[in-house]
């Protein structure tokens, strides 16, 4: 299926990645050719086939409930862009 | 330029461990060649002083005679495992200069054997790409050049600096991760050995993620044992990674040197690319020979979804990276564009945080995962995945391990195919499969082409069957007797 300029406006709003308004028509283009490519899948009999979630057949371990880590937040703090009296310092969300 | 450079891994622990020379003298000869290197650019950090600082620790061990596994060995770590003080960047500008407070449970395991750290090594950007010219930090050149040129050629990717330091000598082995083909395709540009083993074989914890169900840890080395060795330190069982199989982790050097006598191997049919380069083919068709002259079996067998793995591939890959990279908003950790919205601060540091390649899969991720399509694309992808791991299931009622080539190619020039995504993709072809289904893999190089160029040979085995993958390896690796080394053209 062909992607347009507005379809790919629309991905990059849900992806959150700004795309200058030029860059909109060759993308367009990129990942049209792309999904061409994908297409070849759908000569494949999926029927009944389970879909595999999964790389290896072993059932995923359980543990208890613990907390295992944390209470440091200067660690967490670490590496954050702006951080201010034990906390992250992000843009104003509720006005 | 040094011998100790020149030495394989397993050479280097018997010599330390026979105090021929000690861990910091080993140490010193491989950051020299580093630096002599940098015109490759394979690693995007030197850490010398962290590198003799572990040194002369693991000096001090070997003098107590309470030596590890891997004690004294320099290795390079690839840049998408988190090193604790360490900057770790995954070859992406959205990380900026993180610093994790943590290590990763693979680099830890090297550590607590002995291991010590050289730097961190260039790579595909979020481990994206066959060529690494995907990362922020530039394209790593190809220690081999083709007889008579003197073109840049491509590593390979995403694990490139990884594998050029290891052909290059300047590491004694080194980490990489492998998601479609990241440990092998490099291996067999770069004349080295690189195993990706099954998946859950190796921790994820503290690796940077691609795409969760596919990512795997393995090593980059100079010989079959090596990479054994290398294996066995960096497998275990990790509470701290749910997918990291609770099973016990056989001694793999064991495994190298054993016979192979009365093993049955497949010959998959449609692994034939077309056109297939004459030099593959033949490498192929003498790879199969040299096993049955170790007395194994060789029969054809048929793998008939192959051709569908890398469009399902190019579905659930990128869809898994669309989520896990939505962790890169600029708020608690890496890079931050300011905007006047909060809405304009993601959009926009995301578009300056991100190369084209990341952004174009991230795209095609939330395309694929977006209401109306996630049927279509999505959902059928993973049926076909299914298809494909069954394909292999059946394959292995009746072998005990497949041979295939690693790569549709030998080395390619750095800029030949970045201008078309489907072109470069493809360079994954023999590859893929083996992590759609979780099976293990290992690249051994197997002869140099017309050009002068390493090719390399593909060992698939069943799920948590390295010990056979490890034993055929090491018989092709014999028969081949692989010596070809590239000239250091880099030291002037």
């Amino acid at each position: 299926m062909a992607i347009d300029a507005d379809t790919v406006r629309r991905v990059a709003k849900l992806a959150h990645i700004r795309q200058p308004q030029d860059r909109l028509e060759p993308l367009a283009a990129e990942l049209s050719e792309i999904l061409a490519w994908i297409e070849q899948l759908n000569e494949v009999d999926v029927t009944e086939v389970e879909p595999m979630t999964s790389a290896v057949a072993f059932p995923l371990p359980m543990r208890e409930d613990i907390v295992t880590d944390g209470g440091d937040a200067g660690v967490v703090l670490a590496n954050a862009p702006l951080a201010r009296d034990g906390f992250f310092v992000v843009p104003k969300v509720v006005e | 330029m040094n011998d100790l450079t020149s030495l394989t891994l397993k050479e280097a622990l018997d010599g330390l461990a026979g105090r021929r020379f000690s861990s910091v003298e080993i140490t010193r000869a491989h950051l020299a060649a580093i630096a002599a290197a940098r015109e490759l650019n394979a690693f995007v950090l030197e850490t010398p002083d962290k590198a003799l600082a572990m040194a002369e620790a693991c000096d001090a061990r070997i003098a107590a005679g309470d030596a590890g596994p891997l004690e004294g060995a320099p290795l390079g770590i690839k840049d998408l495992f988190c090193t604790n003080g360490v900057r770790s960047t995954a070859g992406s500008r959205i990380l900026g200069d993180f610093i994790p407070p943590y290590e990763s449970t693979v680099t830890a395991n090297l550590w607590r054997d002995g291991a010590v750290m050289l730097g961190k090594l260039n790579m595909d950007e979020f481990a994206m790409g066959s060529s690494n010219e995907t990362s922020a930090f530039g394209p790593v050149v190809n220690p081999w050049k083709s007889r008579g040129s003197n073109r840049s050629l491509s590593p390979g990717g995403s694990s490139g600096g990884s594998a050029a330091a290891v052909a290059a000598d300047m590491v004694l082995g080194a980490t990489a991760t492998d998601t479609g083909g990241s440990i092998r395709q490099p291996a067999s540009l770069t004349g080295t050995v690189g195993v990706k083993p099954t998946y859950g074989r190796c921790s994820r914890w503290g690796v940077v993620a691609f795409a969760s169900s596919l990512d795997q840890a393995g090593p980059l080395a100079k010989t079959v044992e090596d990479a054994a060795i290398l294996l066995a330190s960096m497998s275990g069982h990790d509470p701290k990674d749910s997918t990291s199989l609770p099973v016990e982790v056989p001694d793999f050097r064991h495994s190298v040197g054993r016979s192979v006598k009365g093993l049955r191997v497949g010959v998959p049919k449609e692994y034939r690319v077309d056109p297939m380069p004459p030099a593959i083919e033949a490498l192929w068709t003498r790879g199969v020979e040299w096993l049955k002259d170790a007395g194994c079996e060789v029969v054809e067998v048929s793998l008939p979804h192959t051709r569908y793995a890398l469009p399902a591939y190019y579905i659930i890959a990128p869809a898994e990276a669309s989520s896990n990279l939505a962790r890169y908003d600029g708020m608690r950790y890496g890079l931050r564009v300011d905007g006047a919205t909060l809405d304009e601060v993601y959009d926009r540091t995301r578009e300056e945080g991100f190369g084209p390649e990341v952004k174009r899969r991230i795209l095609i991720g939330t395309y694929v995962l977006s209401a109306g399509y996630y049927d279509a694309y999505y959902l059928r992808a993973l049926k076909v995945r299914r298809r494909i791991a069954d394909d292999f299931t059946r394959a292995f009622e009746t072998v005990d391990a497949l041979i295939t080539p690693t790569a549709p190619s030998a080395a390619f020039g750095l800029g030949d195919s970045a201008a078309d995504p489907v072109a470069m993709y493809l360079n994954d072809i023999f590859t893929v499969t083996v992590n759609l289904a979780g099976l293990p893999a290992i690249s051994v190089p197997g002869a140099l082409d017309d050009a002068g160029l390493p090719l390399g040979l593909q060992v698939i085995g069943r799920t948590l069957d390295e010990s056979t993958m490890f034993s055929l390896a090491a018989v092709l690796e014999k028969a081949a007797a692989f010596r070809a080394k590239p000239q250091k053209w880099w030291i002037k």
